[in-house]
């Protein structure tokens, strides 16, 4: 199957400077540190991993929002276009960006109605009427009512404004949608809303989302395959359901056994300490620190994510001894 | 059964906004056992923060609070701002969602500790050194004699809840609310929270709330739940019953909105509408213009609390019966 966006070995390092002051040392953070990724049509990755682990600038880098330091996006086995060239921005219609917080992402001072119409002004010849025809069209598939046209954002629920950018970004016909926690700032009851939303929309129109999230549950009722990240890598990857259901790189399997559940418990792998500074990313497998499990050969070589018996990809060195099923 | 520690009775209260008045609470009835653990479930707006601001007389002045909050038979409603701060830190504790907004970012947080404990227990020089030490210790933060020297921004925000948490133990409370107390810390850190909190319950016999829009982090951490919904309590009852066996409509869509993290995977059934804004509730029951079962009286008369079986209230007119919920309905989700 070719895939409809191809990322490989995907690198963003930042210079920063390492601790206070205008004379501390230069340091590199290694945001995202080769990361390779293949979206399908119609089909939803799903991004997991804690703050800092590089799952947002991955969602840039892809976009191109963010150039990368190395490596390369291919769409639809196309090289990404350079930012700001008429390609790129004809590209842009096809792939669109979701964030998290709806009021941040809309304008305060324009009508909702004509802010999911401002994609047609800039990517279309289009008469105002038949622009907002197509707005009223987006809206209805989005449920929101006629009579929201003219509505302020500060007068929908937050619920009802994601679903406003939502419309907006389908204006444009993408085929691909990032969406960047596009849930997580809605209360409960909405958020289930908002995830049928937009399990409809690809079932409708067939979009593929690549879907950025720390919230575990919610990624594995929207994804076919989930991505795991940590420290700028991915440490795990493959199907959805049987990713959750038998994790098996020891960081993926404490992240599973953190998340609080309702009914019986869980054994608990419980990490001791934070995740690094990922200006200082520790040597050999980034996770060792924090790993139950970890050997001299962690400490000292970074495990390559190599595919395993049911075709899940693993980056860890001690996947295939049965010793670390027991130990958990 | 014994005695309370702490009941609230009919708690109201009302937030007066340029002439026009709000009820953020509206009659909560409540009690905790010492040493128990609630848990308080609800949506942004539930009033469930707002509930504890006002028990502990922490709202600004153009809240009014109607109503009882008493500790142990005395009532801290109405009761001189004296009486109050020998309940604030020394009775009940409470801990919030940013840690990092609660500690003064310009002190040490040796300093912040030795403070807290000259406040609320009276110790000095090396005595509060010494305890501010174990404390740090308590709460699992390693290194503890080189952390007393670092400053709030030098933490990260699972080290400054920590922190949080030993300024909290520092007046040895009876009670702890915990109001979102891991909502901004990631999974894994989350998870070394709640477990030190189990610990130090374990430890001390000491009483929690714990304020969660997270089912999850109550279901695991409580051993009884109350829900509520645009400022009133809708279900009460112990966890097992509440997660098992949820009657209020509300309560079950909640539960039926919830992803799963195992088993198979299906259409979550999601409540239709939104929270009503404060200002402008809906008479009779709250929840009726969401509700899939709702009847003509329920847009009437609030329903009454009712008593549904061992220690399980709820305050529906509709008394859904046990084992059947009424998002299983065929379109009621949509």
């Amino acid at each position: 199957m070719n895939a409809l966006l191809e990322a490989s070995d995907l690198r963003r390092h930042y210079q920063v400077r390492a601790g206070q002051g205008l004379l501390a040392a230069r340091a590199t953070l290694r945001a995202v540190d080769g990361v390779s990724l293949a979206l399908h049509a119609g089909r939803t990755l799903g991004l997991v991993g804690e703050s800092g682990c590089g799952k947002s600038t991955t969602g840039k880098l892809v976009l191109g929002l963010v150039p990368p330091s190395a490596g390369t996006v291919r769409y639809r086995g196309e090289a990404l276009p350079s930012v700001g060239t008429p390609a790129w921005r004809a590209l842009r219609r096809r792939i669109q960006m979701v964030y998290q917080d709806p009021l941040g992402a809309l304008d305060r001072r324009l009508p909702v109605g004509r802010q999911i119409e401002e994609p047609l002004a800039i990517h279309e010849e289009t008469t105002p009427a038949e622009r907002r025809e197509r707005a009223l069209a987006a809206m209805d598939s989005v449920g929101l009512q006629p009579h929201q046209y003219g509505r302020y954002p500060h007068e929908l629920s937050g619920g009802q404004r994601q679903r406003v950018v939502l419309a907006r970004a389908l204006m444009t016909g993408p085929d691909l949608l990032v969406c960047d926690e596009p849930i997580s700032a809605l209360d409960v009851s909405i958020q289930a809303q908002v995830v049928n939303l937009l399990l409809d929309l690809q079932e409708r129109l067939g979009i593929a989302y690549l879907f950025i999230s720390h919230d575990l549950k919610v990624v594995r009722q929207v994804s076919h395959d989930v991505a795991v990240m940590y420290l700028g890598r991915v440490v795990e990857q493959g199907e959805a359901e049987s990713l959750f259901a038998a994790p098996a790189h020891p960081y993926t399997r404490a992240l599973v056994s953190a998340i609080p559940t309702i009914g019986p418990r869980r054994e608990r792998l419980l990490l001791q300490g934070d995740p690094p500074n990922p200006v200082n990313v520790p040597p050999g497998c980034a996770f060792h620190t924090r790993c139950p499990f970890a050997t001299a050969e962690c400490r000292a070589e970074v495990p390559a994510l190599q595919p395993s018996a049911d075709g899940r990809l693993v980056a860890c060195h001690r996947i295939h001894e049965p010793a670390l099923k027991v130990a958990a | 059964m014994v005695a309370p520690l702490v009941a609230l009775r009919g708690l109201s209260v009302d937030f007066e906004n340029g002439g026009r008045s709000s009820r953020a609470v509206d009659g909560i009835s409540l009690e905790i056992a010492p040493g128990e653990a609630l848990g308080i479930v609800g949506e942004s707006g539930s009033g469930k923060s707002v509930t504890w601001l006002a028990a502990l007389g922490l709202l600004p002045g153009r809240a009014r609070v109607s109503g009882s909050v008493r500790l142990e038979g005395h009532e801290l409603v109405g009761a001189p701002a004296a009486t109050l701060e020998q309940v604030r830190g020394r009775r009940i504790a409470m801990i919030f969602q940013d840690p990092s907004s609660c500690l003064n970012p310009v002190h040490r947080i040796g300093w912040q500790l030795v403070e807290a404990l000259r406040l609320h227990r009276g110790l000095d020089g090396r005595a509060s050194q010494a305890e501010a030490l174990r404390l740090l210790d308590q709460v699992g933060i390693a290194d503890a004699r080189r952390r007393l020297h670092d400053y709030p921004h030098h933490l990260s925000g699972g080290l400054n809840q920590r922190v949080m948490i030993a300024m909290a133990l520092a007046g040895q409370p009876d009670l702890l609310v915990a109001d979102e107390p891991t909502t901004a810390l990631d999974a894994t850190i989350q998870a070394q929270i709640l477990a030190l909190l189990g610990g130090i319950r374990r430890d001390t016999g000491m009483a929690l709330v714990l304020i969660s829009h997270d089912l999850g982090v109550v279901a695991e951490n409580v051993d009884r739940v109350a829900v509520m919904y645009a400022g009133r309590l809708v279900e009460e009852a112990p966890g097992a019953d509440l997660f098992g066996a949820a009657r209020h409509p509300y309560t079950q869509g909640l539960l039926a909105a919830l992803p799963s993290l195992t088993g198979p995977r299906h259409r979550l059934a999601a409540i239709p509408g939104t929270v009503p804004d404060p200002w402008n509730v809906p008479a009779g029951c709250r929840f009726a213009p969401r509700c899939p079962v709702a009847e003509a009286r329920c847009a009437g008369t609030a329903p009454p609390a009712r008593s549904i079986g061992f220690r399980h209230v709820s305050a529906c007119h509709r008394q859904v019966e046990a084992g059947f919920s009424v998002w299983a309905l065929p379109r009621a989700a949509e």
